[in-house]
């Protein structure tokens, strides 16, 4: 039997370092657990590697069930990206809550192993696989600092609503594959295109089944009650994990199902889509005005910036596929940075992560400070950093779609969220007596990944250009 | 021409009405005269004693999940050994990889002290 | 005909740098330093810019591209820079007026904690401002005008402990977000209707070529939400509320960027893009009106003011109003001559201010000042200079600006006599506040109290030196463009390669433009008058005027700052109270345990929801998945 191995070199490359990791950890002393993290970096960064040499080629394994397209590809970078940002900002962390080292950061690169093949699925039934492996490890992660009962509460609740939420994504998988009869999205799709008479009621039930099930991985109002609680309680580069990675995931897998093989069925979910974009961002942004903990607003944006995504999934096209790539890089840097700054202020068993504590951070530590309020204006859409270019390009495809209403409440929205984002900057300016912060030599690692962060944020919003190609021929690559 | 599973639907349909009837006639024909031995919780014939709800000890819970996981693994075990040759040498080295990622749990949950009753 | 000049870049990059010197090294460096780099940085900038006014050919473009910034098919987006007439002039008014405003910073932050911060904020707006007018494309011309946005707020909340002062930014700031807003939804009709006609381009010399492809009224459209914008950050009506409050932050920098730069940007903006302004003129109408309605609302408010920066801030406001006018009624040219006067005189009148706050240590009440010519000569005779030429006395100045701009507003094609009968009591006004305030503060009986009137003493060189050098200017800048029968405008030739050349005014009165020249002078000298008699001699009548309730509703600003918060401010925040408060717990809740506990969690904050049941979280998520599948049956 002929089996062709490459496209799953990258992901393989992530389940043996993850194993690696598993196994090592329980050999070796307690101060010598640094080298975990070397370890997960190297295993990241050759996968990583395999990935670029394998950039530009378009081919399947198992019956074409995984694909190994410039998409996939895009993603696994993305998330090889994010795993490694998480780690790095997670360095200190573990260390000052007693979480167990080698575990998290296996379980992180088992849930990355999971994400990659959420991005390269092209068959329903192993798009769950992919999903299971990435929500499973993600539910243990937020429950990992096993002294703070809110991080229990959180995992119990995220595991509670997730396996709900996993009964309507099989379900849906169940009903399409009932009506169309098979899982492979490919073979879908052409039945798509031979009988609309018989079953159709059936497989809309089905899409909108699979359609609720990615609503609630990427926080859509109102699958999004789950969010705030679970990322406040989970330790806090899981929540920055969460916000980007996961919500990542979901994202490609809605972009290779719903944008490419069931685009047929566009116009049945163009409307409800249109209204879940509306409420999330809108509700997302009033909710996130009244919080008075930072890493709550963090996450009540973060459900914002899924209604923003969600603008580019209704404008759908080309234009559309290549904002919501372009948008996952650019939002992935600014949202580590932000979350990363977070981590910079916990000392000890004090979160640090009220309002307040930011007050004076802009002149005890001007890095932390400058970086933070980079993040934020990135977040709010102030030019010339991502953010902006980024809601550009998602406001620029609604237009192009004709979907000039959503242009104009995003743009309404962005402006809402300045009043939240800016309070950041006026409190780490214009008050004084907040949290010290961690210095530079406490947390190398920790201001190794915000720098990156910063790099990105600003590089992304400068020249934007390359990354834009980027998007667009990995978006094309699907066809 | 009715569907195939016509059938099965109606066996549904009078399996619940049976139950439903008998809840039904119990419930209406049945005398009913309460008294506070009766209303008891029923122990097996002792008299019952303390909170039906008890700590149990969190160690069987691990033991029995652990069951069930290397359990099922084992199952995967006997399709692949039916189809053996027709899988061939692919069919080896397959197993051989998910053989080893159950051996790395094994190992795992071991080392952590998972197996010990103590 | 454009030319590549490499030393463009250099303009903003400069300042840039020196605001990242202070920003990441300041806390180790002296603040006297940090001042000096920052002044260091802006002469440098000055130099480049005069070398670029020098070295521009009569009609050509400079341009300066350092990369591409966006290229996604058919769009593209160079970081490049331009410079033209239009830029020049800007560039001279930002580094110029900027430097002498670094040197007087010198001075007068010289004891401040914070200066590192403010040299640094300073530059950055410099390299803001730059970049805005140095752009040549509308994108990076939003970068910039966000950017001194920014750099506003940050000057006017400078002093943050006071809380007053931090409102005051944050009013500035969101004011300016509601128009930047309009801004934006202009870029993107503008982009979208561009490219329903092929051409997907933001840049300007390419949106000049193709607009005449626009439909009029999506140009009409377009240019009212650029004009939106402009309200917002040039401080018009209706969203002039904000200029005034802005006065909390340092006077330097009220002059720099609340006078002579950042809201003058508006006017800039709508230079710019003159050419799609002229194929609108319903839009050109709404522009003059409101601009001379501004300049007649701001001046009346002016007179009663006691505070000695408000009646200046008011003063710009009725100023900037002036500018729009003349943009309004097609005479570009004669705003961008004004705006440059303008930042002479106004920039001294801001500075002079200053210097006398700094002398009374922070007092800004004017009934507490009085008889200053004594003690600070140097100050009180820039003031009467720059006084005399907001006025528009003969041959300043603000004379000859202000005069195109008044005949242009009577005898352009666009122009109406209403139009120039309120820009003509405009000018009366502004003379009798103008000198209303010099008497009030230099004359007259002084009423400083005993402990401060002891420590009266002259600024220092590093501020009266830049009031002179902008005295000066005040009064000769005026002369490159006089009126065609004196020697003639060297101003006009120059822009007309910029702004392309004006429909000829009608000459039918030749003497006309000198008849309303004689009656703005009869205006102006009559409110010199009525100032000096009310104010100018020890009399009563100035407090039984005060007593008026014409007084009291112009000294309240027509309340309207009391209105906005009425309409506008109140029910928003209490949408948003309910919002957050009543109607998300209320709706979840409500659905989950019935109207009787709906009322009680009304009492609850959501976030005690929020922090409940799991259940709930899985009611929502049932609710929603039942609505879309309601959806997918009722199709």
């Amino acid at each position: 039997m002929e089996t062709n191995l490459a496209p799953l070199l990258p992901s393989a490359e992530v389940v043996l370092t993850a194993l690696s990791v598993l196994l090592l950890d329980l050999f070796i002393r307690k101060d010598e657990k640094g080298l975990l993290v070397w370890i997960s970096l190297i295993g990241l960064a050759l996968a990583g590697g395999m990935a670029l040499f394998l950039w530009g080629s378009h081919e399947g394994a198992f019956q074409d069930s995984i694909l190994l397209d410039d998409f996939a590809l895009f993603f696994t970078e993305l998330f090889l990206g994010a795993a490694a940002i998480t780690i790095l900002s997670s360095v200190h962390y573990v260390r000052e809550t007693n979480i167990h080292e080698g575990e998290f950061y296996a379980l992180v690169l088992l849930s990355t192993f999971g994400m990659i093949l959420m991005a390269a699925a092209n068959d329903l039934i192993l798009f769950f696989l992919g999903l299971e492996t990435m929500s499973i490890g993600v539910y243990i992660l937020t429950g990992m600092w096993r002294e703070r009962s809110q991080a229990s509460e959180a995992a119990m609740k995220y595991f509670l609503i997730g396996a709900f939420a996993t009964g309507f994504l099989l379900y849906g998988i169940a009903l399409i594959y009932g009506a169309a009869g098979s899982t492979h999205l490919g073979r879908i799709a052409s039945a798509l295109g031979q009988t609309k008479s018989h079953g159709s009621i059936i497989l809309s039930a089905g899409v909108f089944l699979l359609f609720v099930g990615l609503a609630f991985k990427v926080a859509a109002v109102p699958f999004h009650f789950w969010v705030p609680d679970v990322y406040d309680g989970a330790p806090t580069p899981v929540s920055a994990f969460m916000a980007v990675a996961v919500k990542a995931a979901a994202f490609a897998g809605w972009a290779r199902i719903f944008l490419y093989q069931l685009s047929p069925l566009q116009s049945e979910w163009t409307l409800p889509l249109k209204a879940l974009a509306i409420l999330t961002m809108t509700v997302g942004n009033l909710l996130a005005i009244s919080q008075s903990s930072v890493k709550r607003m963090l996450a009540y944006s973060s459900i914002a910036h899924a209604g923003y995504l969600l603008i580019a999934l209704v404008a759908g096209g080309e234009s559309g596929g290549q904002a919501l790539l372009f948008y996952l890089l650019s939002y992935a840097a600014m949202t580590f940075g932000a979350f990363g700054v977070l981590i910079a202020l916990k000392e000890g068993e004090n979160d640090h992560e009220a309002y307040s504590d930011f007050a004076g951070l802009g002149f005890k530590r001007p890095f932390l400070g400058m970086a933070m309020s980079l993040f934020m204006l990135s977040l709010a859409g102030f030019p010339p950093l991502a953010g902006f270019t980024g809601k550009f390009y998602l406001f620029r495809s609604a237009v192009v779609a004709g979907h000039i209403d959503l242009a104009i409440i995003g743009a309404l929205n962005s402006l809402l969220s300045v009043v939240y984002y800016l309070r950041v900057i006026v409190m780490m300016y214009m008050e004084e007596g907040g949290a010290e912060g961690k210095p530079f030599a406490r947390a190398p690692y920790l201001y190794l990944a915000i720098a990156i962060a910063v790099l990105g944020t600003v590089y992304l919003g400068v020249l934007p250009a390359p990354a834009l190609d980027l998007s667009r021929i990995s978006f094309i690559s699907l066809h | 021409m009715t569907h195939p599973f016509f059938p099965v639907l109606v066996l549904f349909f009078f399996a619940g009405s049976v139950v439903l009837a008998l809840l039904l006639i119990a419930q209406m024909v049945g005398p009913k005269r309460p008294n506070p031995v009766k209303d008891e919780p029923f122990e097996s014939g002792n008299p019952p004693k303390g909170d039906a709800r008890i700590r149990f000890p969190v160690k069987f819970y691990l033991v029995a999940m652990l069951f069930l996981i290397f359990d099922l693994e084992g199952v995967f075990l006997y399709p692949w050994a039916v189809l053996f040759r027709r899988l061939g040498i692919f069919g080896l080295v397959e197993m051989g990889i998910f053989l080893t990622v159950v051996v790395v749990g094994f190992v795992y949950a071991w080392k952590k002290g998972a197996l010990d009753w103590e | 005909m454009m030319e590549q000049f490499g030393l463009l870049r250099f303009i903003p990059l400069i300042p840039l740098a020196g605001a990242a010197l202070n920003i990441l090294f300041g806390a180790r460096l002296r603040p006297q330093f940090a001042g000096f780099l920052a002044c260091g940085a802006v002469a440098l900038s000055f130099l480049v810019s005069l070398a670029v006014f020098w070295l521009l050919p009569a009609s050509g473009v400079f341009r300066d591209v350092l990369f591409i910034w966006i290229d996604s098919e058919p769009f593209k987006a160079q970081l490049s820079f331009q410079a033209d007439a239009l830029t020049a002039v800007m560039l001279l008014v930002i580094t110029g007026i900027g430097l002498l405003i670094h040197v007087y910073s010198l001075g007068y932050m010289g004891d401040d904690e914070g200066m590192t911060r403010y040299f640094a904020y300073l530059n950055l707006f410099v390299f803001f401002m730059s970049l805005l007018v140095l752009a040549d494309n509308l994108l990076l011309l939003f970068v910039g005008w966000e950017g001194v946005g920014l750099c506003s707020y940050l000057l006017i909340g400078f002093w943050y402990e006071d809380h007053t002062n931090t409102i005051a930014g944050n009013k500035a700031f969101i004011v300016n977000r509601i128009g930047d807003f309009g801004f934006l939804l202009g870029v993107l009709l503008l982009f979208w209707e561009m490219g329903r006609q092929g051409v997907w381009t933001l840049n300007f010399s390419e949106l000049e070529r193709a607009a005449h492809l626009l439909r009029p009224e999506s140009v009409t459209l377009i240019t009212l939400l650029f004009f939106a914008g402009a309200t917002g950050k040039s401080a018009q009506i209706p969203l002039y509320v904000w200029l005034p409050d802005a006065m909390q932050g340092p006077t330097p920098v009220s002059a720099l960027i609340h006078a002579a730069t950042m809201v003058t940007a508006g006017v800039y903006m709508t230079a710019r893009l003159h050419f799609l302004f002229s194929l609108a003129p319903a839009t050109l109408a709404v522009i003059a009106t409101i601009g001379a309605l501004t300049a007649f609302f701001a001046a009346t408010i002016a007179v009663a003011q006691n505070d000695i920066k408000r009646v200046l801030a008011y003063s710009t406001v009725s100023q900037l109003g002036y500018m729009f006018l003349a943009a309004g009624v097609g005479a570009f040219s004669a705003a961008i001559f004004h705006l440059f006067t303008h930042a002479f005189f106004k920039a001294c009148l801001f500075l002079g201010s200053g210097s006398v706050i700094h002398a009374l240590g922070g007092e800004q009440d004017m009934r507490k000042m009085g008889g200053l010519r004594r003690y600070l000569p140097t100050t009180y005779w820039t003031y009467l200079v720059a006084a005399l030429v907001i006025s528009g006395a003969p041959l300043t100045a603000g004379f000859f600006s202000k005069d195109q701009i008044l005949w242009q507003a009577y005898a352009s094609p666009n122009g109406s006599t209403q139009l120039w009968l309120l820009a003509w009591l405009t000018a009366g006004l502004t003379a009798f506040y103008m000198f209303r305030q010099l008497f009030m503060v230099f004359h007259g009986a002084c009423r400083v109290a005993e402990p401060a009137k002891a420590r009266l003493h002259e600024s220092p060189a590093a501020m009266t030196v830049p009031l002179v050098l902008l005295a000066l200017g005040s009064i000769f800048a005026g002369w490159l463009g006089t009126p065609d029968f004196m020697w003639g405008s060297v101003w006009d030739p120059w822009l007309q390669s910029v702004l392309g050349v004006q429909e000829a005014v009608d000459d039918a009165a030749p003497g006309g433009e000198l008849f309303l020249m004689a009656l703005t002078l009869g205006i102006a000298a009559l409110g010199f008058l009525l100032a000096f008699l009310l104010y100018g001699r020890e009399s009563r009548v100035a407090e039984r005027i005060a007593a008026t309730t014409i007084y009291r509703w112009l000294a309240h600003k027509y309340y309207v700052d009391e209105i906005y918060d009425c309409v506008f401010v109140r029910p928003f925040t209490a949408c948003a109270r309910w919002l957050a408060q009543i109607f998300d717990p209320g709706f979840i809740d409500g659905f989950v345990n019935g109207v009787a506990s709906t009322i009680r969690a009304g009492s609850l904050s959501w976030r005690r929801i929020q922090s409940g049941d799991v259940q709930h979280y899985l009611f929502a998520f049932l609710a929603g998945t039942l609505l879309i599948f309601a959806y997918l049956l009722g199709r």
